[in-house]
């Protein structure tokens, strides 16, 4: 199976590889998938005023998984997180070219996207309950 | 001296290998001059053409130490293997034993076929009409019944475990002599001396072995054995099975009906070019067997040291030492196989990680040794063949180790390992 030429470029030159600090309190991290399935997906977002600033990827998986979660991070940056959370798996299959039997990468990276963005929504309302209850 | 190397560098020879010059030099005259039917038994043109054929059936069975008559020409090694095992069931089930014994790591080839017979419904496809007089163990339609062996965790068959599983209506034990994708050789040997002792028949796929390893049909008790053109340096399209002749005298139902060529068991005009092929390719191979399997595990000695100098967490699957002198089959722990692949495309090699399967299921072979799903994902099999060079070894080592450092380097499961997070404890999200 020949690979698009998009997924290509994005496998050679992947955008956004790298970490962030887990437990900055404007992070937030979604890790989806398995090593048993041959693809786990680490999504971290960083937010300021609302908007998300920054994205770091690292993922495990084929060049298609890899492609789908570099172009993930080039998509949600500048965007909030509802905005983020709108970003459909039908988007990147239709970006990369995705072939059927490569759909669940664009799924994976749905779902980490949306993982991320629950994560940073649940730190925000702990630190929100943790305002509160000082208040 | 620096070569230049020609890239990309073929490196996958258990899925096929380039044809040899000197095999396509022996074939081209029997496409056009020598073209005739060797059943014309009235003309010149036939009499060429035979004497081709038995000329080759001579190459292999003097490769194999067997008789020339010992030898039926097939369209290849998936249809040696189905021959070879619904022939037996065909011939003997009604009155030997429908038991078949097999490795959970053969080849599709001879688990599928072993699978159909087990289905009801065979027997209607396969026209045995012994199945209906067969005693009543078996459902109606059934053919055989199936034991699927595990092997041990370097894919060699214990042989204890394969002696407690033989039964007194064991007819068939199919077992390979060396296996696709992690190259081990099996005790061919030992094997088939038990099943021999048991009053067995022993059947082994060799279409990886044949020309890799020293093959004695009469030594290794072999009676049924699969051979491949394509894997051999030979023609693709053309394969053989040796079925032996003389104690015990071995007959098989055959699957393809027509002009009963081939002893009967194989009808069909054979295909003179492809068998010269044949011919000329287990020759070849066969006599230069003992300076080019020292040649091939030397290379494949250098890649498997070169690649642990440079890198840790690699693992080898199947024994090292029984094993194919041009097999490496290693897991890079971390990296999944089909990106490994895809960042070192200059190199054509093979991976068990399946990605591309509509199933998402890791190699079977790999599971079957016991590696966990995780590390079957990333394994790399490296088939070093006749054409491959010192110089091309070296640019793998040095491709694949930059592959690998780069791939972990974006993989949060080596990110993970080093903060020393046990990723077996992970409640991972699974999909």
């Amino acid at each position: 199976m020949a690979y698009s030429d998009k997924v290509v470029d994005h496998f050679n030159k992947p955008r956004n590889v790298g970490s962030f600090d887990k437990t900055d309190p404007d992070v937030g991290t979604g890790i989806v998938g398995a090593p048993e399935c041959g693809d786990v997906m680490k999504l971290q977002l960083k937010v300021k005023d609302g908007v998300i600033e920054d994205a770091k990827f690292k993922t495990f998986g084929c060049g298609s998984a890899i492609a789908s979660s570099s172009l993930a991070t080039e998509w949600v940056k500048g965007k909030t997180l509802d905005q983020a959370l709108e970003i459909k798996n039908t988007q990147i299959v239709e970006e990369l070219s995705l072939p059927p039997v490569k759909i669940h990468c664009s799924v994976l990276a749905e779902d980490a996207i949306k993982a991320a963005v629950n994560d940073l929504k649940k730190k925000q309302a702990a630190s929100q309950t943790a305002e509160t209850a000082k208040s | 001296m620096s070569l230049k190397l020609e890239l990309p560098i073929y490196m996958d020879n258990h899925a096929t290998t380039p044809m040899d010059p000197r095999v396509l030099d022996a074939m081209l005259p029997y496409f056009t001059k020598k073209f005739g039917n060797p059943a014309s038994r009235n003309h010149a043109f036939g009499w060429e053409a035979e004497k081709a054929v038995e000329s080759a059936r001579e190459q292999i069975a003097r490769a194999i130490n067997a008789d020339p008559k010992e030898i039926i020409f097939t369209s290849g090694a998936t249809e040696s293997d189905n021959l070879a095992i619904e022939g037996a069931i065909g011939m003997y089930g009604a009155t030997k034993g429908r038991h078949i014994i097999t490795l959970k790591t053969e080849h599709k080839a001879v688990l599928d076929t072993c699978k159909h017979l087990t289905s009801a419904g065979a027997e209607g496809e396969q026209g045995d009409k012994a199945g209906q007089t067969a005693k009543g163990a078996l459902a109606k339609g059934v053919l055989a019944e199936v034991t699927f062996l595990d092997v041990e965790k370097n894919g060699l068959v214990d042989l204890k475990k394969l002696e407690a599983a033989m039964r007194p209506d064991t007819v068939l034990v199919a077992i390979m002599a060396a296996n696709n994708e992690i190259g081990v050789v099996q005790d061919i040997a030992a094997i088939g001396k038990l099943c021999h002792e048991r009053g067995v028949l022993f059947f082994t796929d060799a279409a990886q072995a044949v020309g890799k390893v020293a093959i004695d049909v009469k030594a290794m008790n072999i009676d049924i054995m699969s051979i491949s053109g394509h894997k051999v340096y030979g023609p693709k399209g053309v394969g053989a099975l040796y079925v032996r002749r003389k104690s015990p005298r071995v007959r098989l139902s055959p699957l393809i009906h027509g002009g009963g060529h081939e002893r009967g068991m194989r009808s069909g005009t054979l295909p003179t070019p492809l068998i010269v092929g044949l011919g000329a390719a287990v020759e070849l191979a066969v006599r230069e067997l003992p300076e080019e399997s020292r040649r091939l595990r030397a290379l494949r000695d250098r890649l498997w040291n070169g690649l642990r100098a440079k890198l840790d967490h690699i693992y080898l699957n199947g024994d090292y030492e029984n094993r194919l002198p041009g097999n490496l089959n290693v897991s890079f722990a971390y990296v999944e196989g089909e990106a490994l692949m895809m960042a070192i495309k200059d190199i054509a090699v093979s991976s068990g990680s399946a990605c591309t399967s509509a199933s998402l299921e890791p190699s079977y072979v790999l599971k079957a040794l016991g590696i966990g799903e995780d590390l079957a994902h990333t394994s790399i099999r490296y088939g070093i063949g006749r054409f491959n060079t010192e110089a091309e070894i070296d640019f793998t080592i040095d491709t694949t180790v930059k592959a690998v450092q780069r791939l972990r380097e974006m993989s949060p499961l080596y990110e993970m390992a080093k903060e020393g997070i046990d990723l077996k404890s992970v409640q991972w999200s699974g999909h």
